[in-house]
């Protein structure tokens, strides 16, 4: 026990850990779960091997590998991290060089059960590297100049990798939840404040010089801009998706049009509809109760990974606990306010309801890791 | 590496207080996300709710079926045809080169239809059907449909296509329908959604077009539930299409496909009417052309042909052509110099050949005169100087009026494009209209249907079924319209002395009967079917002076364009006259010899019901006519009566 940084008074062992998991989140992860199974169903029309069998059966795997990532101690994990973020790098250079010469363009592995998503998996090695040098680094340090610039750069190899694929949603994920982790660590917060004064800096001067000889982007740019700010500037083009998707999502109503009653995601008004919109459907056949309740579900889960991360005494496990919240929580925010109209439409898929086998998968690791920090924390 | 205890606690405070501050911000969001769920969901949820009716639900407009065409005797003349074409779903085929391959091998494909087709196809949605071929034969679909399973893409499908099973006969007649042209839109203003239906067809001429609204039916609906990309989804519920109403006509396909033939080959227009009832039986333009062409769209060559042929095939000359009536109006003149009191049957005039007005010389057509000629006299052997003598007595104004009651100069009300008005001239038009008084000279043109008088073969036949009768005979085309009756009331009687009319039937007797008739080589044999006609050649040109002495010249050796046009009017059977005929021949020469044997069939024909035996003829006449009758193009049986109708369209 030389890892720990505590005294230990009682830790479970062997398959006394069963009974120390934390049972409300699996209860939680099992009920969000559940409306993806249904609104699934119900979008491929009442077909339940189409998308909904497929996904259970990626559910029940994840929640396998949940257990066993739940059960090795943390600071396994911990050792663990530098490989584990090495090797999502070098995945990402496999698909980055291989995938787009021999295998036309794909972001993908194929793993013949189902197909890896490097991006996806370092979503969660990204969070470990991080919380693992934090752990590492001398607390007097931590805003140092120097040592604030390794963990950017740190972030910034997953962030061009992705964004060179492209795909600016799952990098602005890796970016928003590396950024959270060093915010957590305690980093000054002068720094973040000079991000944000610098982001506002550079949105206004592109908005100034528009017009000018010097604009700083392509028309065409400015046009999809103008299109996320006011969607019915051209209905048919790119904003028909979004508009779209409001007419489904605002025809439930309170109560919603019923299971399998949703006409607008049915009838491919929607894009995505198993993925991305899935949100739509789900408003659209359960209203706004259905919707409202999955954002408390969310929410609660939110809540029992904070109740654990402020319970540790240990660095690494509270960093690693919160870095996973912050991205499940960017997961569903970004996704909900998408297909409502609050942000552009991105890639993001809603966390363990959309169809994909990648993220649910890293998403239950992500849970496993978290299950461990709560099965192994002092008592 | 072991941190002190305080640093541990230093570190899991601040990882605390940042904690607080991120799930702050988590609930901050959260607000925001539930707050536009509830604006979007609850406040404007009626908004949506419209915008995704709106969205979801298309209107279909389903073609309604053409009312049916039928003969006095129910023999089809308009139908509507299952039109099987095959298309193509770009999205279903896959490989699109490959399975117009593969149709290639199994159906004839057009080269020009595929290349459009392969137009189409690239222009299109992927998921709209593109028509690859169209009027395929049951056997070619039966074909496709077999071998579907090699075919992805591909479906044969059913539409209703108008179809004219006599072709030709009834072109002048029944018409044709054509595709809706922005054209037709403008002139007839009419705003039925129907004719948004893509391929919906609507009459352009005559039948089809006069009786549009009645033929047309109303479309029906279908809602369906169509996707984003306008694909039906499924068919919520349909208001089925009410076809439109069926139409009999009063003619009689056999003897409209006897005259179209017995015409063949002339430029000419003939009309047969029921001489009791106005019904008319038969009402022909030769030549005439194939409708059907133009309801699949017709060809530019084939166009071009029908445009500048000479004979003219689109005109109908039996209601639009306009010709002087010549002989064949003198019986207006002799009854309205009879009702005036003005001439007697049995006064005679003589003939030397010509009469001299003023300082003009007017000739008859027999250079060397007729000598003495009664009324009856005058009729038969069709004496011009007779007919000279009566109008200076008559005056235009009797004539006209005279020739107005008997329809002449007046628009008959029949459903057909263009009927023309025709002339019967008078002084007051001819100063309105030539800027010149009436002289003494143009009554006595006039008085020989010559000069300004201009008729129709229908106006032509009306008259001779009103000569035949004394009754004011109206004609009419339709015979019912979905089993109602559209006749006309009886044809009150127009208050003749019956021994005038009696005087005129004894000289249109003589015309075919009498040795010196005009038409007696037109006779008829036997007693029953005997008729009674008149002549009439009408020149087209000036003779000179010059000319008259030198000998007139032949018309054989004019060019066509310049020869006489040939009209002979007549009604059989003598005693009970049931049918009433007229006919012109354009630029045929004389009437005697070409309108008059061709009546003469007509009316055998109208009589027998059926193609008139060699009996009926002349001794001397009957191998010829034998001969005609086996080379003429006549349907070897009668169009028969069908059933077999096609009402609705899926």
């Amino acid at each position: 026990m030389s890892f720990l940084e505590y005294n230990v008074k009682s830790m479970p062992s062997g398959w006394r850990k069963v009974l120390y998991l934390n049972w409300g989140l699996i209860l939680l992860l099992i009920a969000v779960a559940s409306f993806g199974f249904l609104m699934l169903y119900s979008v491929a029309g009442g077909n339940f091997d189409r998308w909904a069998e497929p996904q259970m059966e990626r559910f029940a795997l994840g929640f396998v590998a949940m257990f066993i990532v739940a059960m090795v101690p943390i600071w396994f994990w911990r050792n663990m991290s530098g490989v584990a973020y090495g090797i999502s790098v070098l995945l990402l250079l496999y698909v980055e060089f291989f995938g787009s010469v021999g295998m036309g363009a794909q972001r993908w592995i194929d793993l013949g059960f189902m197909r890896l998503q490097p991006s996806e998996l370092t979503k969660i090695t990204l969070v470990m590297i991080l919380a693992a040098y934090y752990d590492w680094l001398d607390l007097s340090k931590k805003s140092r100049p120097l040592h604030v610039l390794i963990p950017l750069v740190l972030i910034a190899v997953p962030v061009f990798l992705t964004l060179r694929q492209p795909d600016l949603g799952t990098a602005l994920l890796l970016l928003m939840g590396g950024g959270a982790v060093m915010f957590v660590a305690g980093v000054h917060w002068a720094y973040f404040a000079g991000v944000i004064a610098a982001g506002v800096g550079a949105v206004t001067a592109v908005f100034t010089s528009r017009g000018t000889e010097w604009q700083l982007l392509q028309n065409y740019q400015y046009r999809r801009i103008d299109t996320f700010l006011d969607p019915s500037n051209d209905p048919l083009g790119a904003g028909y998706h979004i508009t779209q998707s409001q007419i489904a999502l605002g025809s439930g109503g309170w109560t919603g049009r019923g299971f399998m009653e949703g006409t607008q995601s049915r009838l491919n008004f929607l894009p995505e509809k198993h993925t991305d919109f899935i949100f739509t459907t789900l408003a659209e056949e359960f209203g706004f109760i259905g919707a409202a309740s999955l954002l408390v579900l969310y929410i609660l889960i939110l809540v029992f990974c904070i109740a654990t991360a402020v319970m540790q005494r240990d660095r690494y496990a509270s960093l690693l606990v919160m870095g996973i919240a912050v991205a499940f929580f960017l997961y569903f925010a970004i996704n909900m306010a998408m297909v409502m109209g609050l942000a552009p439409v991105v890639g993001v898929p809603l966390p363990l309801v959309s169809y994909g086998g990648s993220a649910m998968l890293v998403l239950m690791v992500a849970f496993g890791l978290v299950q461990s920090a709560h099965i192994h924390r002092p008592r | 590496m072991k941190r002190t205890q305080k640093d541990t606690e230093d570190s899991a405070r601040q990882i605390g207080r940042r904690s607080l501050v991120v799930g702050g911000i988590f609930i901050g969001t959260a607000a925001v996300l539930a707050a536009r769920m509830r604006y979007l969901q609850v406040e404007r949820a009626d908004d949506f709710r419209l915008l995704a009716e709106e969205n979801r639900i298309n209107i279909r407009l389903l073609p309604p079926a053409r009312g049916l065409i039928f003969d006095r005797g129910g023999v089809l003349l308009a139908a509507n045809e299952q039109n099987y074409r095959i298309t193509l779903v770009r999205e279903d085929a896959g490989d699109v080169d490959a399975v117009l391959a593969e149709l290639g091998r199994i159906v004839n494909l057009d080269m020009v239809t595929l290349q459009r087709a392969r137009r189409e196809i690239d222009r299109r949605p992927p998921f709209v059907p593109v028509t690859i071929a169209d009027r395929l034969s049951w056997a070619e679909v039966s074909a496709v449909a077999v071998n579907a399973p090699a075919l992805p893409g591909i479906s044969p499908e059913v539409g209703l296509s108008r179809v004219y099973p006599m072709s030709g006969d009834f072109s002048h007649v029944v018409g044709y329908v054509g595709p809706v042209s922005d054209y037709y839109l403008e002139q007839t203003g009419d705003t039925d959604p129907v004719l948004q239906i893509p391929d919906f067809q609507v009459g352009r001429n005559n039948i089809e077009a006069r009786l549009e609204h009645t033929l047309r039916g109303s479309a029906g609906t279908k809602r369906v539930e169509v996707n984003a990309g306008g694909r039906v989804m499924r068919e919520l519920d349909r208001d089925p299409p009410e076809p439109g109403s069926d139409v009999q006509l009063t003619v009689d396909a056999g003897l409209q496909n006897y005259v179209e033939a017995r015409l063949h080959g002339e430029s000419a227009g003939a009309v047969v009417m029921d001489c009791e009832t106005g019904e008319i039986l038969a009402l022909a333009s030769a030549p005439t052309f194939d409708p059907n062409l133009f309801v699949r769209g017709i060809s530019t060559a084939a166009w071009t042909d029908l445009n500048e042929d000479r004979y003219r095939p689109l005109a109908n000359k039996a209601t639009q052509g306009l010709y002087p009536p010549g002989s064949t109006y003198k019986m207006i003149v002799a009854l309205a110099a009879l009702e005036a009191g003005l001439v007697t049957p049995e006064e005679t005039v003589t003939c030397p050949g010509h009469m001299d007005v003023g300082n003009r010389r007017f000739h008859c057509w027999r250079r060397d005169g007729h000598g003495r000629v009664n009324l009856v006299e005058s009729i038969s052997q069709s004496c011009d100087v007779y007919y000279y003598e009566l109008a200076q007595r008559v005056g235009i104004e009797a004539i006209s009026e005279m020739a107005h009651r008997f329809g002449c100069g007046v628009r008959h009300d029949l459903p057909l494009s263009g009927i023309a008005e025709g002339l019967a001239p008078t002084m007051q038009w001819k100063l309105q209209n030539r800027g010149a008084a009436w002289v003494v000279g143009d009554t006595l043109n006039a008085s020989i249907g010559q000069g300004f008088v201009l008729n129709s073969p229908l106006q032509l036949a009306v008259m001779t079924a009103r000569l035949a009768t004394g009754r004011e005979i109206v004609p009419s085309i339709i015979r019912s319209i979905d089993g109602i009756s559209q006749l006309p009331p009886p044809a009150a009687d127009m208050g003749f002395d019956p021994g005038h009319l009696d005087q005129i039937h004894r000289g249109m007797w003589n015309v075919n009967n009498d040795r010196r008739g005009t038409a007696y080589g037109a006779r008829v044999e036997v007693a029953d079917y005997k008729i009674a006609g008149k002549t009439g050649t009408s020149q087209v040109r000036n003779i000179s002076a010059a000319e008259r002495a030198s000998g007139v010249i032949r018309n054989e050796d004019l060019p066509w364009e310049r020869r006489d046009h040939a009209l002979y009017v007549g009604y059989a059977p003598y005693d009970s006259p049931r049918f009433a005929c007229s006919v012109i021949v354009e630029h045929g020469g004389g009437g005697s010899a070409v309108a008059a044997p061709i009546a003469r069939d007509i009316l055998l024909r109208a009589q027998l019901g059926e193609v008139p035996p060699p009996e009926l003829y002349p001794a001397g006449q009957r191998h010829d006519i034998e001969r005609m009758h086996r080379d003429l193009p006549i349907l070897p049986s009668p169009p028969v009566p069908t059933g077999r109708t096609v009402r609705s369209q899926a």
